[in-house]
């Protein structure tokens, strides 16, 4: 059984630090956008620090719980970050799991998150909770057949296999199960990391939230890492979708000129799909809570499309 | 005779023992309840040993079939045979047996006094006996004897509460279901007989060869429904719901957890070894059945707030797992990949045994809250984390399997489960290879509405403040209900922390049913981490995940040391936007969790909701206030409700010709004579 | 194409955002006075013309005493500006208004002419709110205006988020609270309730006359007389309602970041 140290070590670094970046990021082009200079990117790490150094208030009716989450969310969410290809192809913990543990260790995050926002007793969490599973259950078919669309045509859901499988075949992204996939992954991306149109992560409306009515209980550090975590689990999807539909650049070994190479070419492709992701929400209004699953029921046709396309151009 | 058949032959002897000694000692309650389910835990124990040396050391596929009496006619024998799959479902029927039992030593406790424990404990002895008996045995007479004597005395304990009207009822519902269920079974065995002429299983074997494709596909379906009724497959699943939430909870943890798997079993076994060589369509049918079955089966459960019930809805979603498994499995095996085969059937077979622990433990559990609080109603429920802490833990666990989350059996199986579909795709030209990866989409939507329900199911339970003055005076359960509990919840941490060691136990089962044993192809490096088959193929590691998941804690724990010494932790009241503060009636319902999916599902629910309010000026003041609501039951409404008015309405007809005269029936008796001769001519 | 369009408009439009902190403050409206400034040295002996015209008694004078206006209670409604026959209370025409104690706001006394405006917080503070500060606003039955001026700071021109401070959902996410209104008495429980609920170490922070000494409603049965009945309370901005450019001086003093976007002032 060999991992890579030097891959552990380089790509658990790359995951906690590039993932508050990314999060930063996508405010500033947001609100470039709205002519406005906005939060320099850096923000989100000086918010984090800030959270880890503040006391903790905790809910009299919380239980053991209520501490568990944070904990969960944050190991499941880095862990999610060691199977995915960033910079380079063999991600280190590439053996212990791939698309499937993947999914499944994000929605362990999910499901502890949706129990931490019931555990205090307030209607606000548990309406939180309620909308997460409904939207996550709703997503997961076209996430899959998505994934399993890339998985069969890379031969293996083991993540790396696939990027390696693509590699090469430049006019792959014309093809329209490519496509279609990549759409239907798009959006379920957008509905993974509670975007506009699915959920409007600045609200103050708490009727209107979805994924911050689960966090309104939590300070201190336990915040801190439920929002490092979720900014971990964007970068995972980001990285997901970057490097499953655009499998090219990435640094075959980790020889230090491939790996530079590889982490510039990871710049472009995550900077290409924040652009994407803000320019959505940039021209979209959040969408009323039913009419999410006619969004998500479109990322399921489109994905079945693509794998009927897959079958048909076989 | 092998050690391990020595081991369940003392495991019969217990049971009988344990039968025998709670009724004769029924009188003594106390007496009666130690003696029936010590005996019943020493039986599960030395069964469960015996299925599981069998297995690991080979000496199940070796075992012929023993003959222990002989009638006069022809084929009336009785024949047991411990073959490597009746080994590993005895393995089940024995673990939960076992665990079960233990836990009944202290739930029984509740009805001493009030009802006869020593029944209880012999009726549960009896029926653990004739389970085992359906697993080793060895033809038709022994099968049939004993699934009847299954079905009689799971009544019988359905039927324990018999004073609630309720109960009765559903006790009747099932047992009807269960005898229409062994009427399509001995129809099934009664035409294989036709062309094989023996009715021991060893003579069964291939018999689907010798018959016409006409008759193949009749047994098939018989067997079908047959087995799909005791499974609990949708559309035949009516009875499931309504049984197990009646009966005493440790058996609605062993009918969920065992009984139903008598329907895989008989699946299994007719399927692969009977019938052989299927055509591809049978394991299409089961493959669409299962779906359904799993999606249906978890959309009701979401909709329950009757925690028993929802937990009876969820059996059926797994079932449908099950025999996703098992139609994937049959349709690789028309196409000619036994590896796959293997491969879907070892998943199958895996869910089977990964059901049986969680589920067994959240019937346990569920048992607990009910114990502590006496009311099954999860909307009166609530705050019970603190007051029975280590039941909460335990039934987090089983959740957490149920909801197939890394790093415990449910997902293991389910990983298994979509490796087999995934590769399904490539494995044949025909359309219907398009079902394999639809079924593993529909597989990840019922994962990710269980892992909702579960939310709802712990979160609404456990968590928050107490809703009843029951909630609140709940206190935990006894040592020993705690310990049948932790031995489940040690079996699904040790499934899904290590799958390869009992994949590898069943590689003589596959090797019976597919003749493919995928022997080491399924674990890398020295079995930590379970692979698919295949170059190339995905793997994971739940062990590994675990450790590496608890090390990256560090990271936090770091920067906590580093940044944030000075900070304390305070307690406060849980923010309620600055109100007086939050009462229990504030927290959310399980019927408020449920309602976004029941709006985007309603074509299926069609939910009916109906508000009464009483008031004087205003109906924002309302004095009263009454909400109704529930969803219909679509296969109850549209399938057996109208079935049931047109058999009455068919029955009263032909009661006309009971006349009641004598010489009209010696009319009849004479006119069929007639008949007969006619035919016979 | 819509989006096409919208996207050129966007980009012509460039950055509107202001310059200030790291350029000049916009102009005050001309209805906008500004400051006050109290010269008790000019008072004639016996004259106490602008204490009877304050409407909310802001302003005191004991006999042989200097006088004493109470910024913290002016509505700034500049009546005594008019009513001074010496010129002894004057408008000053500057934005600059905040102040870190409550006495720092009775000007009058020698030395003490025009308000002191605020300090930076500790060095602890400081570090830890500096680059990141989160408020929750607690509008405790006022009319409003401020809540809206407070409001204007999250538009594009002025941009509060470019200095890492935003208001944010719950008080157990913020560093801090931003009261404004007179605290009436339906929402004392509640300030209570959300000043507990806040982890500590935190600020707070009362903008507008009625937050600090109940404004127009100051002496009625219904209110709390300001914030500073109930909480501890680390800024004072005056104004009825304050200028955005008040609220902004008030809280970038606080967090010694007027020197511009990079910090230092």
């Amino acid at each position: 059984m060999n991992i890579d140290i030097t891959s552990l070590i380089a790509q658990t670094a790359l995951v906690l630090l590039l993932s508050p970046l990314l999060s930063g990021l996508i405010a500033s082009l947001k609100a470039k956008l709205q002519n406005r200079r906005g939060p320099r990117v850096w923000q989100p790490f000086f918010d984090l620090i800030k959270f880890f150094r503040k006391d903790m208030v905790i809910s009299e009716h919380a239980s053991g719980v209520f501490a568990a989450v944070p904990h969960v969310v944050f190991a499941t969410a880095l862990m999610a970050g060691l199977m995915v290809p960033l910079a380079w192809v063999p991600a280190p913990l590439q053996l212990f799991g791939g698309a499937l543990a993947l999914v499944g260790l994000l929605a362990l995050g999910r499901f502890f998150l949706a129990l931490g926002g019931l555990d205090p007793g307030s209607a606000f969490g548990g309406m939180g909770s309620s909308r997460e599973m409904t939207i996550s259950a709703i997503a997961e078919p076209a996430m899959m057949l998505a994934i399993f669309t890339a998985a069969i045509a890379g031969g293996s859901t083991n993540l790396s296999q696939i990027v390696m499988a693509g590699d090469g075949h430049a006019g792959r992204f014309l093809e329209p199960a490519h496509t279609l996939a990549f759409s239907a992954m798009f959006i379920v991306l957008l509905a993974e990391t509670g975007r506009v149109p699915v959920d409007n992560p600045a609200t103050h409306l708490e009727l209107t939230m979805i994924h911050e009515a689960m966090i309104l209980e939590y300070s201190g550090r336990y915040l801190a890492m439920l929002e490092w975590a979720a900014s971990m689990k964007q970068l995972v999807l980001f990285g997901l979708l970057a490097n499953l539909f655009f499998p090219f650049g990435l640094a075959p070994g980790m020889l230090p000129a491939a790996v530079a190479q590889g982490m510039g070419w990871l710049a472009i492709k995550l900077v290409g799909l924040a652009v994407a992701v803000v320019l959505v929400e940039f021209t979209n209004a959040k969408l009323r809570l039913f009419r999410v699953p006619d969004l998500l029921g479109a990322a399921f046709v489109l994905a079945t499309l693509a794998l009927v396309s897959l079958f048909l151009f076989r | 005779m092998d050690y391990p058949a020595i081991l369940l032959i003392v495991a019969a002897c217990a049971y009988v023992a344990g039968m025998a000694g709670a009724l004769l000692l029924r009188r003594v309650g106390r007496l009666a309840l130690s003696v029936g389910f010590g005996l019943a835990a020493v039986g599960g124990a030395c069964g469960f040993l015996s299925g599981v040396t069998s297995l690991a050391t080979g000496q199940a596929a070796a075992r012929g079939a023993v003959t222990f009496w002989s009638g006069p006619a022809p084929n009336l024998r009785l024949v047991i045979q411990a073959d490597p799959l009746s080994c590993f479902f005895v393995t089940i029927v024995s673990m939960l047996g076992a665990a079960i039992a233990i836990y009944s030593l202290g739930y029984s406790g509740a009805y001493l006094g009030r009802k006869s424990v020593g029944l209880l404990a012999a009726l549960y002895n009896a029926l653990l006996l004739a389970t085992t008996l359906t697993f080793v045995a060895g033809n038709v007479w022994v099968f049939l004897i004993a699934w009847e004597m299954m079905a009689l005395l799971a009544y019988g304990l359905v039927t324990f509460e018999h004073e609630d009207r309720e109960t009765r009822g559903a006790a009747v519902f099932y047992f009807i279901m269960s005898h229409i269920d062994a009427v399509c079974v001995m129809l099934g065995f009664l035409v294989l007989f036709q062309a094989a002429g023996d009715f021991s299983f060893d003579g069964l074997r291939g018999v689907g060869a010798k018959l016409s494709s006409g008759q193949r596909d009749t047994a098939f379906l018989l067997f079908v429904v047959g087995f799909g009724i005791k499974a609990g497959l949708v559309p035949l699943h009516v009875w499931l719901p309504v049984a197990h939430p009646v009966a005493p909870s440790n058996v609605s943890a062993l009918m969920s957890g065992v009984l139903i798997k008598t329907g895989i079993y008989g699946i299994a076994r007719v399927c692969f070894e009977f019938l052989g060589g299927p055509p591809l369509w049978w394991g299409a049918l089961l493959l669409a059945l299962g779906t359904v079955s799993a999606v249906l089966g978890v959309l009701y459960a979401l909709m329950e707030h009757d925690l028993k019930r929802l937990l009876a809805y969820h059996s059926i979603e797994n079932i449908g797992i099950i025999v996703m498994g098992l139609g994937a499995s049959l349709m690789f095996v028309s196409t000619g990949h036994p590896v796959l085969a293997a491969l879907a059937l070892a998943a199958a077979l895996y869910h089977t045994i990964n059901h049986a622990s969680f589920k067994g433990l959240l019937f346990l559990g569920a048992g607990s809250v009910l114990h502590a609080t006496h009311t099954r109603n999860m909307e009166e429920m609530g705050g019970l984390v603190k007051r029975m802490p280590q039941t909460a833990m335990l039934f987090l666990l089983g959740a957490v399997a149920i909801s197939a989350l890394p790093p415990l059996n449910g997902f293991v199986s389910e990983w298994l489960t979509y490796q087999a579909l995934l590769q399904g795709f490539g494995s044949t030209d025909s359309l219907l290879r398009l079902m394999f990866p639809v079924g593993g989409a529909m597989l990840a939507l019922t994962g990710a509405l269980a892992a909702a329900c579960f939310v709802k199911a712990f979160g609404i339970s456990f968590l928050a403040q107490p809703r009843s003055q029951a909630a609140e005076r709940a206190r935990e359960v006894p040592a020993s209900m705690r310990l049948g509990m932790a031995l489940l919840a040690i079996a699904c941490l040790f499934l899904g922390l290590f799958p390869t060691v009992f994949l590898g136990w069943l590689g003589p089962v596959m090797n019976q049913l597919t003749g493919e044993a995928l022997a080491g192809r399924l674990s890398l490096a020295g079995g930590w981490v379970l692979a698919a088959p295949g170059a190339n193929a995905g793997s994971v590691s739940t062990a590994a995940m675990t450790l590496f998941g608890l090390s990256f804690l560090l990271v936090p724990l770091f920067l906590r040391r580093m940044l944030g010494r000075r900070a304390k932790t305070v307690r406060g009241p849980t923010w309620d936007c600055g109100l007086q503060g939050l009462t229990p009636r504030m927290e959310y319902s399980a019927t408020g969790f449920s309602k976004p999916l029941r709006m985007i599902f309603k074509a299926l629910f069609r939910p009916h909701r109906e508000v009464q309010r009483e008031y004087e000026f205003s109906p924002y003041f309302a004095r009263s206030l009454r909400f109704e609501s529930h969803v219909e039951e679509v296969f109850e409404e549209r399938i057996y409700r109208p079935t049931r008015f047109w058999i009455l309405r068919v029955s009263r007809r032909v009661r006309a010709l009971q006349q009641g005269s004598l010489q009209v029936y010696l009319l009849y008796i004479f006119l069929t004579l007639l008949g007969l001769l006619l035919w016979a001519v | 194409m819509f989006i096409h369009d919208t996207i050129l408009n966007r980009l012509k439009r460039g950055c509107e955002t202001m310059d200030y902190p790291a350029g000049d403050a916009p102009a005050l409206p001309d209805r906008h006075g500004g400051g006050l400034r109290v010269e008790s040295a000019r008072c004639a002996a016996d004259c106490s013309a602008c204490v009877s015209v304050c409407p909310t008694e802001a302003i005191t004078r004991a006999s042989g005493q200097a006088v004493a206006l109470d910024l913290g209670r002016c509505l700034f409604c500049a009546e005594c500006v008019r009513a001074c026959p010496d010129r002894a209370i004057t408008q000053t025409g500057d934005h600059r208004l905040a102040a870190r104690l409550r006495e720092d706001l009775v000007l009058g006394g020698t030395g003490k002419e025009q308000v002191r405006l605020a300090a930076a917080l500790n060095e602890r503070l400081r570090g830890l709110f500096g680059r990141s500060l989160k408020l929750r606003q607690v509008s405790a039955g006022g009319c409003n205006a401020c809540e809206a001026d407070t409001n204007v700071l999250g538009t594009i021109g002025w941009d509060l988020g470019r200095f890492g401070i935003q208001f944010v959902a719950s008080p157990r996410h913020a560093d801090g609270l931003l009261i404004t209104g007179p605290v009436s008495k339906n929402m004392a429980l509640a300030l209570q309730k959300t000043y507990a609920a806040v982890p500590d170490p935190k600020i707070v922070i009362a903008v507008g006359a009625c937050a600090i000494a109940g404004g127009p409603f100051v002496g009625h049965s219904q209110v709390s007389d300001g914030a500073g009945a109930l909480v501890p309370v680390d800024l004072f901005v005056p104004g009825c309602p304050p200028h955005p450019l008040t609220i902004l001086d008030g809280l970038l003093r606080l967090l010694d970041r007027l020197g511009g976007p990079s910090g230092k002032g």
